[in-house]
């Protein structure tokens, strides 16, 4: 009966009918869908092509980074005395310096290059604005005052350095709670937690700059190098598991959330009809980026860059689908992490460059020529 | 297919500023539901009290006898579907992926075959299959309508709401995309809701047209011919027209006259 319901319409043509009947008939073994699908499969392909390309460079860079330093360790040196290590059978001299005093460092890197990275990937995807970063919403005023407070007020001198990174994770919270607080009394718009944003930072900052005002020199110095991030500030494997855990943790929860995020990008009234509660979840997805980034900045101080120019980086290859952005852009924050650590232990050898000031100072500028180069409107 | 019912709502961003007014409407047959209006009369507001985007401040919305508010945005999704107005999406996914996103309840992580058949299907439908991989930001404005009606028609609900559909279309599409809804709302036993702006198009492919008027009530509802009335659209939009009927649909085809300053005004 429905056969003939379309044509017993006398408004409707020829042509619309048998489009539409088109659209009901199986297509699964025509030609021309293949080629479509072949496609398809093929651009995914691409997309775990940079995902593994990155990983191998991680592999390398390791090792690199860990022959970097005053005793001579050879490349592939580095790579037996780890497996020798994790086999729980140590012959080499050099298992002390590689195992305890350069490995650290490179591994904290990685989690804190990926971490920094998935967090800039979903603010920049809840909050549709490509400026945004894992700061935006003031965790980095907020670790800073709590940094600031250790160094200012003796809580480092008193009880550890320990005193500094549960103080700067601590007080790194503080802006997202008051976010999430706030948008009970009026919503949780891109917009509404940018301008919360900005302004808890502007209050955490006069704070800051008041009790850097009675600081010491000294004091003033140390500061000044948590503010603006290092590897250096990693002290040996006690600093890793806590910040690996939450990193996991994230990186774990983004991949499964990495669906959402794409119906979300597609405007909240479209999210709410797909079945999501935009706002609910714009405020999970802050309050998890807010605990991944205090995680990781407690530890490193504030390094930049990484966490607003990786997901643009990575969208530009592999495109703004987020179930493959998340995953790709936290492998090439680590690589991308490692790899200037590594440029700024050798570039003034034997002094060395923050992290964050060589990924800015070279990254920039490349930066800023992909942005010219691109061909495809990735924003 | 679903039935719908809107018992005496009323929706208000705040409590001194009433959008809509003690609402009432039911819809039991499928077919395409034409809503038209002047502009700010809570057309778009209506609809989206009906998606659950919303939620009215007086008065119920049932679904096939259940309450919206009683269901979770989700159980809403599995019947309702809905296409905003024009949106830029700021970072651009392909094409295909875009409207992939639309099978956000059918799929899960990974996209099946299934899900690409029928993207690529309400592709070609929509005449967009060449597009696949272009860059969504890249298109230009009617492709773009074009992409966000295949995200809305992959969803398969049985019932679909579309804002503004033919808005940045070109005639041809306008006339292309209501038939094609028409006809979809035929074959697939479907509520289609779209509000729309042009009378003539209206009056050729709904099946009822639902008239809103100031300050956010419903005017007329009922087939065009007895909606689209030289007295509804004096009264409705403030213009004069002559109304006649076509000979070959034997649907009113509406002339618009001068414009009636001073009446049914924005306020």
């Amino acid at each position: 009966m429905s056969e003939n319901k379309l044509e017993e319409d006398h408004i409707l043509s020829a042509d619309v009918i048998n489009s539409v009947k088109d659209w009901n008939t199986d297509y699964s073994d025509d030609a021309q869908f293949a080629d479509t699908v072949k496609d398809y499969k093929s651009s995914i392909v691409k997309k775990f092509i940079f995902i593994a390309f990155f990983l191998v460079v991680i592999v390398v860079v390791t090792s690199i980074a860990i022959t970097v330093g005053a005793v001579n360790i050879g490349f592939f040196e580095v790579y037996e005395i780890i497996w020798q290590h994790l086999t729980g059978n140590i012959v080499s001299d050099y298992d002390y310096i590689v195992f305890e005093m350069r490995l650290p460092r490179v591994v904290a890197g990685i989690i804190a290059g990926a971490g920094l990275a998935i967090c800039g990937v979903i603010m920049q995807s809840v909050l549709k604005n490509p400026l945004a970063d894992p700061y935006t919403t003031g965790v980095s005023s907020g670790a800073s005052f709590g940094a600031v407070i250790a160094m200012t007020l003796g809580f480092t001198a008193a009880f550890g350095s320990n005193s500094l990174v549960i103080l700067a994770f601590a007080f790194s919270l503080v802006p997202t709670m008051v976010i999430a607080m706030m948008s009970r009394f009026s919503n949780a718009s891109p917009t509404t937690v940018i301008m919360a944003g900005i302004g808890i930072m502007y209050i955490f900052n006069a704070v800051t700059t008041v009790l850097m005002l009675w600081a010491d020199s000294s004091a003033l110095n140390q500061i000044f190098y948590w503010q603006t991030g290092s590897l250096a500030l990693i002290k040996g494997w006690e600093s890793i598991p806590v910040m690996f855990g939450v990193v996991l943790f994230g990186v774990v929860i983004s991949m499964f959330i990495s669906g959402k995020l794409n119906v979300l990008a597609t405007g909240d009234d479209s999210a709410k009809a797909l079945g999501i509660n935009a706002d609910r979840m714009r405020l999970l997805c802050l309050v998890l980026t807010g605990i991944v980034s205090a995680a990781v900045v407690s530890y490193t101080g504030l390094i930049g860059f990484v966490g607003l120019v990786t997901p643009h980086i990575v969208r530009m290859f592999i495109g703004a689908d987020n179930r493959y952005l998340v995953p790709a852009s936290a492998i090439f924050g680590a690589a991308l992490m490692i790899v200037a650590d590594v440029i700024g232990r050798v570039i003034i050898y034997p002094s060395a460059l923050p992290v964050g000031v060589v990924m800015s100072f070279i990254g920039g500028p490349i930066f800023l020529w992909m942005v010219i180069r691109r061909n495809s409107s990735a924003w | 297919m679903v039935d719908i019912e809107i018992h005496d709502v009323d929706f208000g961003y705040d409590e001194s500023h009433i959008v809509l007014h003690n609402i009432n409407l039911e819809i039991h047959e499928p077919g395409l539901y034409c809503i038209i209006g002047p502009n700010g009369v809570g057309k778009s507001t209506m609809v989206k009290c009906v998606s659950k985007i919303i939620s009215p401040l007086k008065g119920q919305v049932i679904l096939d006898g259940q309450d919206v508010a009683e269901m979770t945005h989700k159980d809403v999704a599995f019947k309702v579907g809905f296409v905003p107005a024009f949106s830029q999406d700021a970072f651009s996914m392909s094409v295909i992926n875009t409207i992939l996103v639309g099978r956000y309840n059918h799929q899960k992580w990974g996209s099946r075959q299934k899900d690409l058949e029928m993207v690529y299907k309400t592709m070609k439908l929509m005449h967009i299959e060449n597009l696949a991989n272009r860059s969504y930001n890249a298109l230009s404005a009617g492709q773009h309508q074009k992409v966000s009606i295949a995200r809305g028609l992959v969803q398969e609900t049985e019932v679909l709401i579309l804002d503004e559909p033919t808005a940045n279309l070109d005639v041809k599409y306008q006339v292309y995309v209501m038939e094609m809804l028409r006809a979809i709302a035929i074959e697939k036993n479907m509520v289609i809701m779209t509000i729309c702006h042009d009378l003539n198009i209206t009056s050729k492919y709904a099946h009822q047209v639902i008239m809103l008027a100031r300050p956010g009530k419903i005017h007329a509802v009922g087939k065009p011919e007895d909606v689209l009335t030289v007295e509804n659209i004096r009264e409705v939009y403030g213009i004069n027209c002559r109304v006649y009927t076509d000979e070959e649909t034997k649907k009113p085809y509406v002339i618009l006259g001068s414009a009636i300053m001073g009446m049914a005004e924005d306020y």
